[in-house]
This record gives structure tokens, C-alpha cells and sequence, in this order.
């Protein structure tokens, strides 16, 4: 605030050559502000597009809308995986991520956290695309054998029904998400953990707890709104990630819990990948709906995600 | 430890009767342990021929009854639950790395035999199964993200500006502080389509243009340039600027000469991580700037190959079943450059990070 008071003053006195510089602080408020403001535009113009070009979309039925009768019955399963997919990936990210981020911030000495700190990140910066491809190639046939005892022991579960005749089912398109998930939601986690007073994990020590025990006592407490928040942001990028799924599903767009079979129901995202190439006229606009489903649903989860991320912050 | 030494010299007879100390395994029990566990796996394995995984599952899961059962026996249940949860924790540590090395070493084993000189000077015009190169996709992925840099780096960095130097918690400030934070998550596909129904409406349908892709990675990259700048201004001590103005110097001369130099270490670093961050993107150059075999050096002028998509294309391509190694193999080639090359860009950003942070403070 005083900062603020010192440099208006100044220019108001009448000295010669100050007009020279309010002009240019003029013109720099001016780039600034205007940045901003078109960054808003461009958002603004994001969402404006996507439902101008999917505006079309809503009497599609038939061949235009992919076989299905109308636009809702064709973007429903889809939707349908791309929550699947997601929330297979959590369920499989959300305990490993918890774990390296305590690893991290709690059970390592500092320097060797610092370096499994990078390494987690490094697993962030590999490209989706490269994800897709090894999961594509190599994580396929890893896991098929697995598949394969999961349905010969336990098919009487509806999960792992089978019959399993490829790895490349949405259970290993959620594993590849999950990885994908993993380093935000930890990077997140860790975070927050960091932030558990001092004095709060200290004294737990002192009066004896093990280490499990100060977590339990010190740590989560203290966490829980910022792991809920992490979790939904991961949730977030699984939703909406799209070469991963494209490269390892092999879809046929039913909806069905049957996660090793080869009737997988396919994510809005891969589809609108998939179909794009040779897509004309009202085709186009409906993978455009798709997509605005998409980034309504992505909207919400992380609007979500942020607003208990804020609260966490203001209450601690 | 240390009470317990004052503690023992007074009388014998105390310590006979009450122990002062709990027993306590020594450091080494859990590396004995994890020894033990995964040596009886083994051995057990490899006599009724369990493949890797199987000798590594049950090494695990008994050296999560062991260690506890053990740690319980001497030490107590308290102590035992406590080592129950450490073998979790450091082996979810385990399993996640495992698909970072496993990623790596697939991409360089697979990758790394593709790479040859033709491979980095030739494209695929008129090349369907062996030979060629990819110098078509590498430029075009140089030239998709430069021009996504060029638009995005000054957008960002000013839009930082405002947020942290102007628009000090008025209204505007809080709605695009917000904006910001729900455009770091919009899918990038979706970007992708907003630059195509962009293109679509200006120039008509079936648009393919490399500078579409620039706009919809500008979508993504904006949000974490905004992001980075803005915690490195905030960093800036407000000293500097206060010495600044009561030298007479104008408030965007401060911020030009005094602030911007100062967080120029951090900005840079964030500008670099969002550049890796965008390199690696498919979806929106699927969308927007297409497939292309040949070299095309105009970014406003049809499709044009980028390393990505080619990775993409070239893996789902299918074809001839004679054509089909040798496609996988460029795609291999290509993501073992597109990883070396998202790589390096992080190893600059932590460099130049290093090597310009430390000029305030001490």
C-alpha cells in the first residue's frame, strides 16, 4: 500500500521532464492492464467458440451423430469413460501419491528428498504422447498376463469379467492416466505436508509418538482440505488428457464396468482425437460438443479443486 | 538416546527391576529384512519358476509380515504398526518410480537404434517403409512452440506484471487471478478445438495451419508463464522498488530496470519449464496443424509435421504389415528426441535458474 502512495505522489509536482515519464507509465499500465484484459478475451472467446460450433450439434441425430439418435445418447458413454478411465486412475494414483509425497516431505533425510523430488517431476515432464506410445507397445503386454489370472480367479467380480483378448482395455489406459496424475497430485500432497507446523510434528515426537503416529496426529489433520483439493486436480488432468487414452484404448464406445474385456467404452477426448481426421460438416460440430462437455465437466472439478485449495489456506 | 545414558549409572537394583530402555532393533534390521524376504522369494521363485514379477511380489509381501511380526515381537505393536506403515510408504516411492525408469529405458533401448544421420536430416516425402528421417517433424515442432513462445512469453509476463505491480487486489485482479487458475486446466484438447473453430470461422472448413497450433499451445502456455512470473515478482522486496521511487524514477522505469532484473533468473526458468511443458503437446496439433511427410518451413501455410503427431501417426498408422517395424521404429526414434529435447529444456531451466537466482538477499 505505501508503495503505492509514494510513486503517485511524485509526479504530480511540477517539474519539467516528468511528463516524458507519466506518458510512459501510462503506456506501460496501459501493456499491463491490456495483457490481462486479453487474456480474459481469449478465455471468454475459448468458451464463446466451443458453444457457437456446437450450437449445430444439437439436432444431430443418425449418421451425422455417430449412429446414435441424438447428440446426448452419442456424448453419454463417452462421458461415461472419460469418468471411468478418471476415477481408475485416482483410485490407483491418489495412495501412491500420498505415499512418495510423505516419503518426501517426512520418512527420507533432506538431500535424497531433494533428489526424489526431481525425479518426480521428471515423470511429469515426459510427454503424454511418449506415455501413450508405451503403453501402446510395452505396458500391454506386461499386464495382459495379469488380466488374464485376474479373470481365470476372480471374474465372478462384474470388474474383472473378461473375456480378456487384449491388454489394451480402459484398466491399462486408467494405469497410464494414473501415471500421468501421479506427479501433480504428489507435488500438490507435498506441498501441503510441508506446510504442517513444525512445532505441531515436534511435539507429537516429543511425547513419544512413532513416526506413523505423528502423521496420523500432526500431519493429516492438518492436510486434509489440501489432499481433497490435490486429488480433484489430478482428477482434473486424467479427465481431460487425451493422446494416452487414444494411443492404448482399443474402444468400441459401449458402457459397460467390465474393465479387462475388449469392449471398452472410449473418453470424450481420444474419441474427438480419433475421429477428427475425417470429420465434415455437422461431425465436426459434434466433437466440438463433446469437447464443450469436456471442458464444462474439467470447469467444474477444478473450479472445485481451487476453492477447497483456497479455504484449506485461509483456515490454516 | 541421551536420557537414557544419565538415566543408568545410579543404581543397579533400579534398572533390574524396572528397564528403563525398550528394546530396540538396530538400524540394520530392515535392510536384513528386505535381504531375507526377497532372498527366500527367490530362491523359492526360482525353483517352481516364477518369472520376475512373481519372485518380486511375494519378496514384497513378506517382507511386510516379517518386518512388522519381527519389530512387534521386540519392540512392541505400536513400533510394529509404525514399521508396517514405513515399508508402505518407501514402497510406494518404489512403485512409482518404476514407471519413470521403465518409460526411459523402452524410449532409449527402442529409440536409440532409429537414430542416424539421415534420420535428422531427411523427412518422409515419398519414404513409406525404410529410411527417412524426421527433420520435417523436429522443425516443425521448433517452429510451432517458437511462435507459441513469442506470443505467449510477453502476454504473460506483462499480464504477471499488472497482477502483481498494478492491479494490487481490485476487482479485475481477482477475476483474472481466477481465470488464470481455471485456464491452467483446461484439457488440451480443448484448446486445440477453440483454434480450430477459430481457423474454421475466419478461413473456412478443413483448415490446416501450423500457426493455429502456436494459438492453441499459446492457450496452454500463458496460464503457467502468469503463474511462475507472478511468484517471482511477488519475491521481489518491496525495498527496492521504494529505493527506486525515491530516486525519482517512474514507476514502469522501476519495473523495467529494478524488478524485472531482479526475478529475471526465475522468470526465465518458469518461461523454459512452460516451453517443455508445450513441447510435448498432441492433441492440439492434431487438431490444427494436421500430418504432413514433407518439410514446410511457412507456419501460415498448410499442414506441417511436428514431432509429436509424427510419434502419433506413425504408431496408429497400420498399413502394410511389411511397413509396420519400421514405422514403429520412427516413432521409437522420435519420442527418444522429443524426450532428450523436453528434457534438456528442464535441465536449462534449472540452470539458468541457479545461475541467476541468488542476486538479492545475500
Amino acid at each position: 500500500m505505501s508503495t503505492t502512495e509514494t510513486e503517485r505522489t511524485p509526479p504530480r509536482e511540477p517539474e519539467a521532464p516528468r511528463g516524458v515519464s507519466r506518458r510512459g507509465d501510462t503506456i506501460f499500465a496501459g501493456l499491463a492492464k491490456g495483457s490481462g484484459l486479453f487474456i480474459m478475451l481469449a478465455l471468454a472467446g475459448v468458451a464463446l467458440f466451443l458453444v457457437l460450433q456446437s450450437l449445430p450439434a444439437i439436432g444431430a441425430s443418425g449418421e451425422n451423430a455417430y449412429g446414435a439418435d441424438n447428440i446426448v445418447l452419442y456424448i453419454w458413454p463417452l462421458l461415461f469413460g472419460t469418468v471411468l478411465a478418471a476415477i481408475i486412475a485416482l483410485v490407483i494414483a491418489t495412495p501412491l501419491a500420498i505415499g512418495v509425497a510423505l516419503v518426501i516431505s517426512v520418512y527420507a533425510p533432506r538431500r535424497i528428498a531433494r533428489l526424489l523430488g526431481y525425479l518426480i517431476d521428471l515423470l511429469a515432464a515426459v510427454p503424454s504422447v511418449v506415455y501413450g506410445l508405451w503403453g501402446r507397445e510395452t505396458l500391454q503386454s506386461w499386464v495382459f498376463p495379469i488380466y488374464q489370472w485376474l479373470a481365470d480367479n476372480l471374474g465372478w467380480i462384474p470388474l474383472f469379467a473378461g473375456p480378456v483378448t487384449t491388454g489394451r482395455t480402459i484398466l491399462t489406459a486408467g494405469i497410464v492416466l494414473a501415471v500421468m496424475a501421479l506427479p501433480i497430485i504428489t507435488a500438490l500432497c507435498r506441498e501441503v505436508f510441508a506446510q504442517t507446523p513444525t512445532m505441531h510434528k515436534e511435539a507429537a515426537l516429543a511425547l513419544g509418538a512413532t513416526r506413523w503416529e505423528m502423521i496420523k496426529m500432526a500431519v493429516f489433520p492438518y492436510s486434509r482440505s489440501g489432499v481433497t483439493s490435490a486429488i480433484l486436480l489430478g482428477l482434473g488432468r486424467a479427465l481431460g488428457e487425451t493422446m494416452a487414452v487414444a494411443l492404448v484404448l482399443s474402444a468400441s464406445g459401449v458402457i459397460t464396468i467390465n474393465l479387462i474385456s475388449s469392449q471398452n467404452p472410449s473418453t470424450i477426448a481420444a474419441s474427438i482425437a480419433l475421429n477428427y481426421a475425417n470429420a465434415s460438416g455437422i461431425k465436426t460440430n459434434v466433437l466440438i460438443a463433446g469437447g464443450l462437455v469436456l471442458f464444462v465437466v474439467t470447469f467444474a472439478v477444478n473450479f472445485l479443486g481451487r476453492w477447497l485449495a483456497a479455504r484449506g489456506q485461509a483456515k490454516g | 538416546m541421551a536420557q537414557t545414558t544419565q538415566t543408568r549409572p545410579p543404581g543397579p537394583d533400579d534398572t533390574a527391576s524396572v528397564p528403563l530402555t525398550k528394546p530396540q532393533l538396530p538400524g540394520w534390521a530392515p535392510a536384513l529384512a528386505a535381504v531375507v524376504a526377497f532372498g527366500a522369494a527367490a530362491l523359492v521363485g526360482l525353483l517352481l519358476g516364477w518369472g520376475v514379477v512373481g519372485i518380486v511380489a511375494v519378496g514384497w509381501i513378506l517382507l511386510l509380515i516379517g518386518l512388522p511380526a519381527w519389530s512387534t515381537a521386540v519392540e512392541g505393536s505400536r513400533k510394529g504398526t509404525d514399521r508396517l506403515v514405513g515399508t508402505v510408504v518407501w514402497s510406494t516411492l518404489a512403485l512409482a518410480l518404476l514407471p519413470l525408469i521403465a518409460v526411459l529405458w523402452e524410449v532409449i533401448s527402442r529409440g536409440a537404434p532409429a537414430l542416424n544421420a539421415t534420420f535428422f536430416t531427411a523427412s518422409q516425402s515419398g519414404v513409406l517403409g525404410a529410411g527417412g528421417g524426421i527433420y520435417h517433424a523436429i522443425m516443425g515442432t521448433l517452429i510451432v512452440t517458437l511462435i507459441a513462445t513469442v506470443i505467449s512469453v510477453p502476454i504473460g509476463i506483462m499480464a504477471a506484471i499488472y497482477l502483481v505491480e498494478y492491479g494490487k487486489k481490485n476487482r479485475l485482479s481477482q477475476v483474472l487471478t481466477f481465470l488464470i487458475d481455471v485456464m491452467t486446466g483446461i484439457p488440451s484438447i480443448v484448446a486445440g478445438l477453440f483454434a480450430l473453430a477459430l481457423f474454421t470461422l475466419i478461413f473456412g472448413p478443413g483448415v490446416r495451419m501450423a500457426v493455429g497450433g502456436s494459438i492453441a499451445l499459446s492457450v496452454l502456455m500463458i496460464p503457467i508463464v502468469v503463474r511462475s512470473t507472478e511468484e517471482m515478482l511477488k519475491l521481489v522486496p518491496d525495498e527496492l522498488r521504494e529505493g527506486a521511487y525515491a530516486l525519482g524514477v517512474p514507476k514502469w522505469r522501476t519495473i523495467v530496470k529494478v524488478v524485472l532484473p531482479t526475478a529475471l533468473g526465475g522468470i526465465v526458468t518458469g518461461a523454459t519449464l512452460a516451453v517443455a511443458r508445450v513441447a510435448g503437446e498432441t492433441a492440439p496439433l492434431l487438431l490444427i496443424v494436421g500430418t504432413f511427410r514433407a518439410t514446410n518451413f511457412n507456419p501460415f501455410d498448410g499442414a506441417m509435421a511436428t514431432l509429436p503427431v509424427l510419434i502419433f501417426s506413425e504408431a496408429t498408422r497400420g498399413g502394410l504389415q511389411e511397413y509396420i517395424p519400421f514405422q514403429l521404429e520412427r516413432a521409437w526414434g522420435a519420442a527418444l528426441v522429443l524426450i532428450i529435447i523436453v528434457m534438456a529444456l528442464n535441465l536449462l531451466a534449472r540452470v539458468v535458474g541457479s545461475y541467476f537466482s541468488p542476486k538479492t538477499g545475500r
